[in-house]
């Protein structure tokens, strides 16, 4: 059967190599100081789903990313490699998302997307390591999920089979579809850029980036449609304004703060509730967990 | 991760040389393709930031996994059991990303499933591949036999088996028997016409690189009761037909993730390529100067990893309270290392800009008959190339060992362990100034170009070049040392026996290519505007001066009848 597979992609900055310059004061990242990559686990998926359409054919692979009009470069690396389109959510009034806000407005691109089999995404992004964002759009659009997916099996009689990777081993389970699938940084790597394909696409862009070609090159673009790369606003999604952006992310960053883990710190528990209860309150206490 | 395209600034030096706006203008038709195929350029700009980006991905793939598997290939190695050979497990992973990457067929025409890359960019992927993984550059490298069904192949051949090249089924030209090395006008390998017009091979072949592939050309005698060349014809044997079993695999020093087979044909069906007869002596000449173009390119790859591996040491062993690299002997023998891997590299682009351009005006006159001036071009652009190409594979398989050896020396003892890549790249190595023609093969095909004088005529070119204020005093040098060459020619033709000419044939082939070298560095150096290579051209002409000064003095005292001291008996 052939199925429409939408993957969620970000633009991350590339934490791995982080230089001294890489926080702003504020506890914020500095974002111009570190190059803008795809989330890597995020690419993980892409594979998960490029191996999807190549075992049904007539699939289409479409990529929704949620982030500046740049963000349009993510979807351009997955078209190099495979993927048939996708679309930029980028709204000012998107900005200073929490997970929640992200999920929410990342999910009502979803619904508005519509026509969707499986959703595919990273396990967790880089930047924040929160893994929050996928199993939240699972729950928004009350949909099944499978997380720390390490290779989608299959899909038959409406039944995607994953095999997940799990602390101490694997586990392979079945969902109904649609379902929301989260890829673990196990699953294998993602297939290279073709040549063929980067030559085809290398001028696809957002209808933002489209506005700054000279005449020749935006009458070269309208005339391929495949090279349109669509934007979408919080408007266009129809987004609740409470629930996007600032107003609608309630976690608030209290303090940042340089850890340095030292092994002097671990500490070894009997394994009874009442030592962890004890653990508990004290983390509780000292704001390493809770509010 | 690396990225080995990005992080040599020298590749997109020589792939901006001024004559690449003709080669593709030619190659490109004028941009014709634009409205047939989604992925053609529009103009010349288009063409070259396509070039660009896709050597790119060959350095993203070169860099991440396909230098990352080198050594796992390299302990591993390739197997042969039930009739085949068997790729080391990380071989076929590095199989599969080029295939997925679409590096298959980069030089074969669109209609086929190409990429329609000229040779240059092309060559500059061998070029990196071989920094990566130098056994790996053979069965990558290895899609250039297409070339030969391309030129010499029917419509229906090229449709058959270029397209599945392009999809990234493998390729192997089985030219070498047991009894037939360097002289290939002794191969066996008997091919028996059928009533249906198919042929059935039998024989043996041996040292077959990538030898179990999915198409093969194949030379054999198709002439029955011939001995010599023109009793050879070129077949296609397409793997899918059955016939030929690999007998065994041989346990090689280097490149060991690149099959060497012995083949065993029975009966194995087969087409004929070309025209009868023309096997050996039109077709297999084509195939290897193309094959001699990819080993000079693989060369220049090994000297790269050769010189990386050996500054990268240098600077972080301490001796002495300071790291080597700051002792006169440790820096003296990088800078030459280098200079040598910079030469080698403008005459392997050089080269591949002449070849890129007589190939061009050959695949235009299919279409259409050629002007007077395009006509004179090609025969010029095709000389330069048959003098160019043995040349260049010549002197750049030397140097990469010569940079192969240094590497380890550089290393000390830990050189010599099996502890750091420069071991495996010295193994490696070994086999370039040997296959697709020894050096003394190459100063064969070279020698006739010293005498015409086509090397000359190239000197006169560059001479008339400019220089930069820097290397200005080289090109005094440089003009002097011609004359030097000159000079040593004139000795050598003055005694007029072949015995003693061809003794000498390989000082004067040698002395050619310390000049053309030199001359293209400096050059280039200039054109470029590069710093790293202006201080290479001024290593390389130190180097190339003492070279030509060695050899003139060798020539000027050397008396003709002490040739006889050095016969063995």
């Amino acid at each position: 059967m052939s199925l429409n597979i939408i993957v969620l992609a970000k633009q991350v900055p590339d934490t791995r190599n982080v230089g001294k310059d890489a926080m702003k004061e504020d506890g914020t990242i500095n974002r111009a100081a570190l190059p803008a990559i795809f989330n890597p686990e995020d690419l993980n998926a892409l594979e998960q789903a490029l191996r999807l359409k190549d075992a049904n054919p007539g699939s289409t692979v479409t990529m929704l990313t949620m982030g500046l009009p740049r963000a349009a470069e993510v979807i351009r690396e997955a078209m190099y490699r495979g993927a048939d389109g996708g679309i930029v959510l980028t709204d000012r009034v998107l900005g200073g998302a929490d997970t929640l806000a992200t999920s929410y407005s990342l999910a009502q691109a979803v619904r508005k997307f519509g026509n969707y089999d499986i959703i595919l995404g990273g396990r967790q992004a880089i930047d924040g390591d929160t893994a929050q964002v996928g199993p939240q759009i699972a729950e928004k659009l009350n949909l099944p999920q499978v997380t720390y997916a390490e290779e989608i099996l299959g899909i038959e009689n409406g039944k995607v089979t994953v095999k997940r990777r799990l602390e101490h081993g694997v586990e392979t389970v079945k969902a109904p579809l649609p379902c929301v699938v989260t890829v673990n940084g196990s699953a294998p790597d993602c297939r290279p850029r073709n040549a063929q394909r980067l030559m085809k696409y290398k001028r696809a862009v957002s209808t933002s980036e489209k506005a700054h070609l000279d005449e020749k090159l935006k009458a070269f673009v309208d005339a391929h449609p495949y090279l349109n790369i669509d934007e979408w606003s919080a408007a266009y999604v129809e987004a609740d304004p409470q629930q996007i952006g600032l107003p609608g992310s309630p976690t608030k960053v209290k303090a940042i703060e340089n850890v340095v883990f030292t092994a002097k710190e671990s500490r070894r528990l009997d394994n009874n509730d009442q030592e962890i209860e004890n653990l508990i309150v004290e983390l509780i206490a000292n704001h390493t967990i809770g509010g | 991760m690396a990225n080995f395209y990005t992080d040599n600034p020298d590749l997109r030096h020589h792939l901006s040389h001024p004559l690449m706006e003709k080669i593709v203008a030619l190659k490109e038709r004028d941009y014709t393709d634009a409205d047939k195929f989604d992925y053609a350029p529009v103009d010349f700009a288009d063409a070259m930031d396509n070039y660009d980006k896709v050597l790119e991905i060959v350095g993203d793939i070169c860099g991440g996994k396909i230098a990352e598997n080198a050594e796992a290939v390299d302990h591993q190695g390739a197997s042969c059991s039930d009739g085949h050979a068997h790729y080391a497990d990380k071989t076929v992973e590095n199989l599969d990303i080029t295939r997925k990457a679409g590096l298959m067929g980069m030089s074969m025409p669109r209609r086929l499933g190409g990429l329609n890359f000229p040779i240059t960019p092309y060559i500059m992927a061998a070029d990196i591949v071989s920094r990566a993984d130098t056994g790996f550059e053979n069965l990558w490298g290895l899609q250039d036999c297409a070339e030969t069904i391309y030129e010499f192949g029917s419509e229906e051949q090229k449709q058959k088996y270029i397209t599945r090249v392009c999809q990234g089924e493998t390729m192997s030209m089985d030219l070498t028997e047991p009894d037939a090395g360097s002289d290939l006008q002794s191969v066996m390998l008997k091919a028996t016409e059928q009533p249906d017009g198919t042929w059935r091979l039998n024989g043996v072949k041996r040292f077959i690189t990538n030898g179990d592939s999915d198409i093969h050309l194949v030379l054999a005698r198709s002439e029955d009761g011939t001995k010599d060349g023109r009793g050879l014809s070129m077949f296609i044997y397409d793997k899918r037909d059955g016939g030929v079993t690999v007998r065994r695999i041989e346990n090689k020093m280097g490149i060991k993730g690149s099959p060497t087979c012995e083949l065993v044909y029975k009966n194995a069906k087969a087409e004929l390529c070309g025209s009868r007869r023309m096997g050996l002596i039109k077709y297999v000449m084509a195939l290897m100067n193309g094959a001699r173009l990819g080993i000079a390119a693989q060369s220049v790859g090994v000297s790269e990893i050769a010189y990386r591996e050996a500054l990268q040491y240098a600077r972080e062993r301490q001796q002495f309270g300071k790291p080597i690299i700051e002792f006169p002997a440790v820096y003296e023998m990088l800078s030459v290392m280098k200079a040598k891997l910079d030469a080698s590299r403008c005459l392997l682009y050089e080269t591949a800009r002449y070849v890129d351009l007589y190939k061009a005006y050959e695949d235009i006159e299919k279409e259409r008959r050629l002007t007077p001036e395009e006509k004179a071009e090609l025969k010029t652009y095709r000389k330069y190339a048959d003098a160019c190409t043995p040349l260049a594979k010549g002197l750049s398989s030397e140097y990469c060992n010569q940079n192969a050896y240094d590497c380890i020396q550089v290393h000390g003892g830990s050189g010599f362990m099996k502890d750091y890549a420069c071991e495996r790249v010295y193994r490696d190595a070994r086999i370039t100034s040997i296959y697709e023609g020894t050096t003394q093969l190459q100063v064969v095909a070279a020698i006739r170009h010293v005498t015409t004088g086509t090397y000359k005529a190239l000197m006169d070119i560059y001479a008339a070049m400019p220089f930069s204020e820097t290397l200005a005093p080289v090109k005094e040098r440089l003009a002097a040392l011609t004359g030097k060459y000159q000079a040593a020619i004139d000795t050598v033709q003055a005694v007029n026996d072949p015995a003693y000419t061809d003794f000498m044939a390989r000082r004067l082939v040698e002395m050619a290519g310390n000049l053309v070298m030199a001359y293209l560095l400096a050059t280039d150096a200039t054109r470029y505007g590069s710093e790293s290579m202006t201080k290479s051209a001024l290593v390389y002409a130190n180097m190339a001066e003492a070279e030509v000064n060695k050899h003139s003095s060798f020539i000027a005292a050397f008396k003709p009848e002490e040739l006889a001291l050095y016969t063995q008996a």
